[in-house]
């Protein structure tokens, strides 16, 4: 890569916005699906969620992309993990000072981001070969990537299971009094891994080059 | 120099590793006074909460300081003990035999007179649930409680912590004549009388949690109760 290729060049806006879509970590590598099920109850812990884990992919990514050419290759894995768990300890401190009702909402999953195989695939994957500047990117484009999917999923199963969005009533009286009610299933972790099912079905009837043969 | 030698590996491991636990620990100590501060608001919240006062974290000091006039420890015979009720682990006293607990007691004095606040431990399906339960001056008709939990699933047993759940112990007694009965949770909306309550569809093991947190508790606290 030369040093006179713009900061948001064609290949360097793929790295941002290719995860969004056609290289979604969640829909289309199939990671950090736990997690998605985990927190998509509703839409608030939803979104810290999606910005906890982009920073944690998009620091982590920076930091190993500029100690790559130092880390012996025998403990490569280990100084990642010291990497990641530490930031994932600074989020996780900082949640519990500045937003403690979410804090508490998403308990052990903040801990947990520590296991989101798109952080380690995303440093084995791409920061390890790469100048920071697009391992920034590519953190910050994988990290939105996975928090648009629990966006869409706790929008619909905050909407249809609870009736609220953003812990506010947007179904109106009225229906319940018709006989509308509230689908518990929705609370559920199985409903979340049948809703990202749909997404990835529509998704990949929208991109028919995702299908495999 | 050789990156993958011996020396260099470990030299590099023990220096990431020193570096790394330095700065968390600067992290945690700076912002360890806004998270406890945090833990208290919180706890000020729902003893305000059980006598039916919303606070928002910002201003539950000061709503806590206005509306608790009094706050006291007793023993298990109701005797008053030395030290400060809100600082009181309620969490680490629950494991003590009850005649060895410091019981903390709070007054609150709100519009509808003067009300007691009981803290109450123990234990949901998959971990810890706790709560205030406060009492009329009468010390047998609740007033309100409030119940919280740290793991309990969303939809079914941490539905104790709606206003649905906790609204139907208000008014409800806990004594019959001079025996505590407490209060008790019916299956399958079968609740009647004034020692009952209907349990969460769903979470029938949380629910008997909540029955047994409050039993074992008011039990403690039954001298004091009985005392006029």
């Amino acid at each position: 890569m030369s040093e006179k290729e713009s900061l948001f060049s064609a290949k360097n806006r793929q790295l941002l916005l290719g995860p969004l879509s056609k290289n979604n970590p969640v829909i289309v590598q199939i990671l950090g699906i736990c997690s998605a099920l985990a927190v998509t109850a509703k839409l608030e812990p939803a979104i810290v969620m999606g910005i906890a884990v982009t920073a944690v992919t998009a620091f982590s990514n920076v930091i190993l992309s500029l100690l790559r050419n130092t880390i012996p290759n025998r403990i490569r894995i280990i100084v990642q993990l010291v990497v990641v768990a530490a930031l994932v300890i600074i989020v996780d401190q900082l949640l519990k000072a500045y937003a403690y009702e979410i804090s508490k909402q998403l308990s052990v999953f903040v801990g947990l981001i520590i296991t989101n195989c798109i952080i380690m695939g995303r440093i084995e994957a791409f920061a390890l070969g790469n100048r920071p500047w697009p391992a920034l990117l590519d953190g910050i484009g994988s990290g939105l990537g996975y928090g648009l999917i629990l966006v869409i999923v706790a929008f619909f199963r905050e909407l249809l299971g609870s009736g609220t969005l953003f812990g506010i009533q947007v179904i109106p009286q009225i229906c319940y009094d018709w006989g509308y009610r509230n689908n518990g299933l929705m609370i559920l972790a199985p409903m979340a891994l049948i809703l990202v099912g749909i997404v990835i079905w529509v998704h990949r009837s929208r991109n028919k080059d995702l299908i495999e043969k | 120099m050789n990156r993958q030698g011996n020396t260099y590996t470990f030299v590099y491991a023990i220096v990431l590793v020193v570096v790394v636990a330095a700065l968390l620990s600067i992290i945690a100590l700076s912002l360890q006074s806004a998270q406890n501060e945090n833990i208290k608001n919180e706890k000020r919240q729902n003893i305000l909460r059980s006598v039916n006062i919303l606070s928002t974290a910002s201003e539950s000091e000061k709503l806590f300081n206005q509306y608790i006039t009094e706050q006291f420890i007793v023993n298990s015979k109701g005797e008053r003990l030395e030290g400060n009720a809100f600082n009181v682990d309620v969490a680490k006293e629950t494991k003590k035999a009850c005649d060895q607990r410091q019981l903390p007691v709070f007054v609150a004095r709100t519009e509808k007179g003067m009300k007691y606040i009981l803290p109450l431990y123990g234990a949901g399906l998959w971990g810890p649930i706790w709560g205030y339960v406060s009492l009329d001056e009468d010390k047998n008709t609740i007033y309100g409680t409030v119940f919280d939990h740290q793991g309990e699933t969303p939809g079914l047993g941490a539905e104790i912590t709606t206003p649905h759940f906790q609204t139907q112990f208000q008014g409800k007694l806990i004594f019959d004549n001079d025996r505590l009965v407490s209060i008790l949770v019916k299956k399958g909306g079968n609740a009647t009388g004034t020692h009952e309550v209907d349990a969460i569809s769903g979470g029938t093991i949380t629910s008997r949690g909540v029955e047994t947190m409050i039993k074992s508790y008011l039990t403690c606290y039954e001298s004091f109760l009985k005392q006029k």
